[in-house]
């Protein structure tokens, strides 16, 4: 798989206005696997900016849109969880088969934890068909971390099995029972990897193997300790991985030192270095500092090789998203796809 | 055993070892398991290896044993039965995000597989989800009628 590709190309990559209709897919440039913008964003060798929709505990569509406009303008992609926390939502099929619909470029998060290969598999060609782009295999928060403990955790697959039987739909054809599909579903996959949590040696192999599987790109869990992520980023490049994976840190700003003593403390796998927390407590407005330490972290991360762009996670506090992004200046001019965009170019036509 | 469990991981090259021939021995037996019946064989077998592997590892009869590929700890005793490597919420003092009275059953597989020969490079290959036919039958009968190379 070439990465981005040079001059011309580039520009073409990132180009979107051979957009039919919203939703409906993009043609699919030479060396892509999907016909999405995430895809074209990332290859053109622009920094990528990417967040999370936390869906609703509600089934009225106009949640989800409201939850995603706020975003309007700022991100190249939305991803939708799936039971984040093991908690009970709006399914991620459903929400990003809403959000297809104006047109946003949603990444699907598949969790094993809830279903077994025949659903999922299912779910993978459905959410093709509803105009998903990209896919996001993950392994899921056990049960017990949420609101339903009376639910059996299912675990079927493992994302790296996830990740190669997405694989083999799409390029090979074909379930994993080896029955043909008669379209293939032309899907970007993703991954998670933690670079904060031990083996933290270890911790670049299980993305190499992650690659092996068929992840396309990696979205990392909350980086608050740039050092570490260094060491990181500095292994995955001595094992040759930059060339085949596009990297998108994870960053949020923290709401006060009280929530991230508690992130630290009760959300599973999120390092939090002291020195974060002591300079919460001793801010004055600690909301304003936690949005100025996340662009400071931002531009940090920008800096280092191999990081294709920053995915922003701000639950519960998704206004600040913009804020962030316009701050630190990591969209260098660019303004992504907005659904207004579409009115724009109709009224460019009109008067041309 | 948990503490048993924890020794067999430290023991990872010994095992290694001794799964080596005795994979030999199982394959070089394939005529004599071949006249007796493999399906005559396969609970007396399996009642055995869930004896042995349950003392030394733990072992939760998957049927597809990769012990060769984990350093020995087996990951069927990972709460989400990762078999590929360990999940983003291992705790900072390397215990399980579950369960924490457990260490990581990745974080002991890779120093397992750093004791190790073959399973040093063995813990890089991807594995394959299980196949949920073959829980609670025998790995090696399975490894005798086809040899893998890898550790029963």
């Amino acid at each position: 798989m070439a990465r981005g590709g040079a001059g011309a190309d580039r520009g073409a990559a990132m180009k979107f206005e051979d957009e039919p209709v919203p939703g409906y897919p993009l043609p699919i440039l030479p060396g892509h696997t999907s016909p999405g913008r995430l895809e074209r964003v990332l290859r053109a060798g622009a920094f990528a900016v990417t967040t999370e929709l936390d869906p609703p505990d509600s089934a009225d569509p106009e949640d989800v849109y409201r939850r995603a406009r706020i975003f309007d303008g700022f991100v190249d992609a939305i991803n939708a969880t799936d039971g984040s926390g093991a908690n009970c939502h709006m399914s991620s099929l459903a929400v990003c088969a809403l959000l297809t619909r104006v047109g946003y470029a949603p990444v699907m998060q598949i969790s094993c934890r809830d279903r077994n290969r025949i659903a999922i598999q299912g779910d993978i060609l459905g959410g093709a068909a509803m105009g998903v782009c990209n896919m996001l295999c993950l392994t899921g928060d056990f049960v017990a971390a949420g609101d339903h403990l009376q639910a059996r955790p299912v675990f079927d697959l493992d994302c790296m099995t996830l990740l190669e039987i997405g694989r083999a739909l799409r390029d090979e054809h074909h379930f994993q029972s080896g029955r043909k599909v008669t379209h293939a579903p032309r899907v970007f996959f993703g991954a998670v990897e933690n670079p904060f949590a031990p083996p933290h040696e270890w911790r670049a192999f299980r993305l190499a193997k992650k690659v092996t599987a068929g992840a396309q790109f990696i979205q990392t869990q909350y980086c608050y300790d740039v050092p570490r992520l260094r060491e990181f980023m500095r292994h995955v490049t001595d094992l040759g991985l930059l060339d085949r994976v596009f990297i998108l840190v994870g960053v949020g700003p923290l709401r006060s030192a009280k929530a991230a003593e508690w992130m630290r403390s009760c959300v599973p796998g999120v390092h939090i270095p002291d020195a974060v927390v002591k300079r919460m407590s001793g801010a004055a407005n600690p909301a304003l500092e936690g949005r100025r330490f996340c662009v400071e972290l931002i531009q940090e991360i920008r800096e280092i090789r191999g990081v294709a762009g920053v995915h922003v996670m701000a639950y519960r506090q998704e206004e600040s998203v913009a804020d962030v992004i316009e701050r630190s200046g990591v969209l260098n001019g660019r303004t992504p796809w907005r659904p207004e965009r579409i009115q724009d170019v109709h009224q460019t036509e009109a008067a041309s | 055993m948990y503490a048993v469990r924890r020794w067999s991981v430290r023991q990872a090259r010994a095992l290694e070892t001794c799964y080596r021939a005795f994979e030999r021995a199982m394959v070089a037996l394939h005529p004599v398991w071949t006249r007796i019946g493999y399906a005559r064989l396969e609970r007396p077998v399996a009642a055995v290896e869930r004896a042995v592997k349950g003392f030394l590892f733990d072992c939760r009869m998957c049927g597809q044993c990769v012990l060769g590929s984990t350093g020995m700890s087996c990951p069927m005793n990972c709460p989400k039965s990762l078999r590929n490597g360990p999940c983003g919420g291992v705790r900072a003092t390397g215990h399980c995000e579950v369960d924490p009275r457990m260490m990581c059953v990745w974080v002991d597989a890779v120093a397992g597989s750093q004791r190790m020969r073959a399973g040093r490079d063995a813990i890089h290959v991807v594995q394959f989800a299980v196949d949920r036919r073959l829980e609670g039958r025998s790995s090696w009968l399975a490894a005798a009628r086809a040899p893998t190379g890898a550790p029963p």
